[in-house]
């Protein structure tokens, strides 16, 4: 006994107990009780199997959660990806003091509460008095209505995403970029690479890891959603905008029934399961590859 | 194949740093150029300007007849070998050094060709299918230099290409690479801090020094003909003595140098009319360790006794240095390892003057 309490595992696992306790405590607990519940009938009396998710499957409104929200993160995504690696890639060749200006400046609406800066382009995407309108405006085109039509809102919700998600993505990049070694790019330069050659066989490999891991990291944080669609939409036109957050809040709370809330949020968890096995598995064997 | 000409060069960073202060260098086809000198004398930025990785603030390069100032490096036709091997992490073997040739739109047969020939050059056969990380240093040296190869540039540059390498390693590579020149026969320029590595593998030393080039020459006229201080100092290992002395008239005509109050050697005779203008002056003695050795009855005209008192002794199994203080200024003699030296007693030894450097003491001018 006093040797198992003499071991150095024994000590790192102690110390380490008071994270167990609280990752148990906040999400192991959480998410089995979340299971637990989405099992139940709507007043919460009775066990009902998977009758809820299959109910859920059933319905319209649900299939097009499933799409929007694949849409939503997807989409999202793939922008933010697209604008992050070309800002980081413009800002990488921006001079030492300016550089960190106009980091700062594109950290802002990284760092501003999203609730906040939502508010901001709920006011600008105002069918009445916003400020996209006005530019309309003042070039002849008729108002357009922002929220009220399902597509425009759709690609608003989107563009207020990736609009708040963009600078993670640079200044990931950003640091990626520089830890590529000067090196690489001079022997690929004397090799005979031009710079779009140089970007597709050294930076893009090289900076494969933290683009798959700020890939799937986006993809957990975008599919979990909700300030955005919840404060600019609140899912709407005709439920056109719900992702799978807002219509668990809208269903569980708003509605009532926890049960179906509950289903409908573990719908995520297979999705994002399956991307961040193949995303890690992938940056496992990268890692190993490429370490010196 | 090439010639590669530097003229009046001059690299001047922000801030007015210059780097390179004007050089001139002619390398002629086939050569084998090795540029050193201490860190920070500017051999890195101009085999880096000849590259084409640094800008030129003044002065021509020419690589084969044309000036390349404003061709990027990857129209210069050259290769290089960095310091760090920069091997693509993510490529094989074969892949990385087959990068250059498929970038350059070479037929698949070709590249296999050229990469296999390279690879059989270097003995990396075996290793073709390895990822970089699955290599040893020596071996990922020799892939860079198979990346040079299979291109069949018009220049080689290779920036202290074996920096990196433990010493036994070091030695190694050195005569592989001198081996690959020997069969590929492109014209080299090497940049090292080494100046053994330098002496080894050159047909021409270029010694520089705060950005300037000190002398140009094969490895022997270097060693015994420099015309600096620097160079004298610099070639050499253990480097050359120097001991502050005054040229003074001899007996029978002759002349002397006076190192200290107890010590004054004559200068041999051959030599006394290049320092008969010097007399009187202050000068510099430089005598190399190898020519300061154990005392013995049969000596040659230009040997002198001097007797000195041991401060350090360091048998190296072939040879054995000892190391005398002479007025202040360190000395380092190389004997025979069967001495009987010890140190805080006094070692009799020969000084064969006919092997003496003389310099001035202010320019640091070889005269």
């Amino acid at each position: 006994m006093r040797k198992f309490a003499q071991r150095r595992s024994t000590t790192g696992f102690l110390l380490c107990l008071p994270l167990i306790l609280l990752v148990a405590g906040f999400v192991i607990y959480p998410a089995f009780y979340a299971i637990y519940l989405s099992m139940l009938n709507k007043k919460m009396t009775a066990f009902v199997g998977l009758s809820n998710f299959q109910f859920l499957l059933k319905r319209h409104t649900f299939q097009m959660v499933i799409f929007q929200s694949c849409l939503y993160a997807i989409t999202a995504v793939i922008l933010k990806v697209l604008i992050g690696f070309t800002l980081a890639n413009l800002m990488n060749n921006i001079p030492g003091k300016k550089q960190r200006i106009w980091r700062g400046l594109l950290l802002v609406p990284w760092v501003i509460p999203l609730a906040l800066s939502t508010l901001t382009w709920w006011w600008m995407f105002d069918p009445s008095y916003s400020a996209f309108n006005w530019v309309l405006n003042q070039f002849g085109f008729a108002n357009v209505p922002w929220l009220g039509v399902g597509w425009i809102a759709r690609f608003c919700t989107i563009t207020v995403n990736v609009w708040g998600g963009t600078p993670f993505f640079m200044i990931m990049y950003l640091a990626a970029l520089k830890s590529v070694p000067e090196q690489l790019y001079e022997a690929s330069s004397i090799d005979g690479a031009n710079a779009i050659q140089r970007l597709f066989f050294v930076t893009l490999p090289m900076m494969r890891n933290i683009i798959s891991i700020t890939i799937l990291f986006s993809l957990i944080v975008t599919f979990a959603e909700f300030d955005i669609v919840r404060i600019l939409t609140a899912g709407g036109p005709q439920d056109m905008t719900h992702v799978f957050a807002t219509y668990a809040f809208q269903v569980g709370i708003q509605s009532g029934d926890i049960p179906l809330g509950a289903a409908d949020s573990l719908f995520m968890f297979p999705i994002l399961a399956f991307a961040a096995f193949f995303v890690l598995r992938g940056v496992t064997k990268r890692t190993k590859e490429i370490a010196t | 194949m090439a010639e590669v000409s530097v003229r009046k060069v001059v690299k001047e960073y922000d801030g007015g740093v210059q780097a390179v202060k004007g050089i001139d260098l002619d390398i002629a086809d086939h050569e084998f150029v090795v540029l050193v000198g201490p860190s920070g004398c500017g051999k890195s930025t101009t085999l880096r300007m000849i590259a084409g990785l640094e800008e030129i603030t003044a002065g021509e390069i020419w690589i084969d007849g044309d000036v390349v100032n404003d061709v990027p490096p990857r129209d210069r036709d050259i290769a290089m070998v960095f310091q760090n091997y920069a091997l693509y992490p993510h490529m094989s073997v074969f892949d990385n050094m087959a990068f250059g040739l498929k970038l350059r739109k070479f037929p698949k047969d070709e590249i296999k060709r050229r990469v296999d020939e390279a690879a059989r050059i270097l003995d990396i056969i075996p290793l073709l299918d390895r990822k970089p990380r699955a290599l040893s240093g020596g071996q990922r040296q020799r892939v860079a230099m198979g990346r040079a190869i299979v291109r069949n540039p018009k220049v080689f540059l290779f920036d202290e290409p074996l920096s990196n390498l433990d010493a036994k390693l070091r030695v190694q590579m050195r005569t592989e690479i001198k081996k690959v020149h020997q069969t590929v026969r492109t014209t080299t320029v090497y940049v090292t801090h080494d100046q053994i590595e330098a002496m080894t593998l050159a047909d021409r030393v270029v010694v520089m020094n705060h950005g300037v080039i000190e002398q140009v020459g094969t490895p022997n006229d270097l060693y015994h003909h420099p015309t600096t201080r620097f160079v004298a100092g610099f070639i050499g290992s253990p480097a050359m003595n120097f001991l502050p002395c005054r040229v003074q008239d001899g007996a029978n005509g002759g002349l002397t140098v006076r190192v200290t109050d107890t010590i004054t050697v004559p200068i041999p005779a051959a030599r006394a009319d290049r320092y008969g203008a010097f007399k009187g002056r202050e000068m510099v003695l430089g005598i190399r360790p190898e020519h300061l050795f154990e005392y013995h009855d049969q000596g040659k005209p230009g040997w002198n006794r001097v007797d000195l008192l041991v401060d350090v002794v360091e048998p190296m199994g072939m040879e054995t240095m000892v190391h005398f203080f002479v007025d202040g200024a360190p000395v380092c003699a190389r004997v025979d390892p069967a001495t009987h030296a010890a140190p805080g007693e006094m070692l009799p030894l020969t000084v064969d003057l006919n092997q003496m450097h003389l310099m001035e003491a202010d320019t640091g001018k070889v005269v």
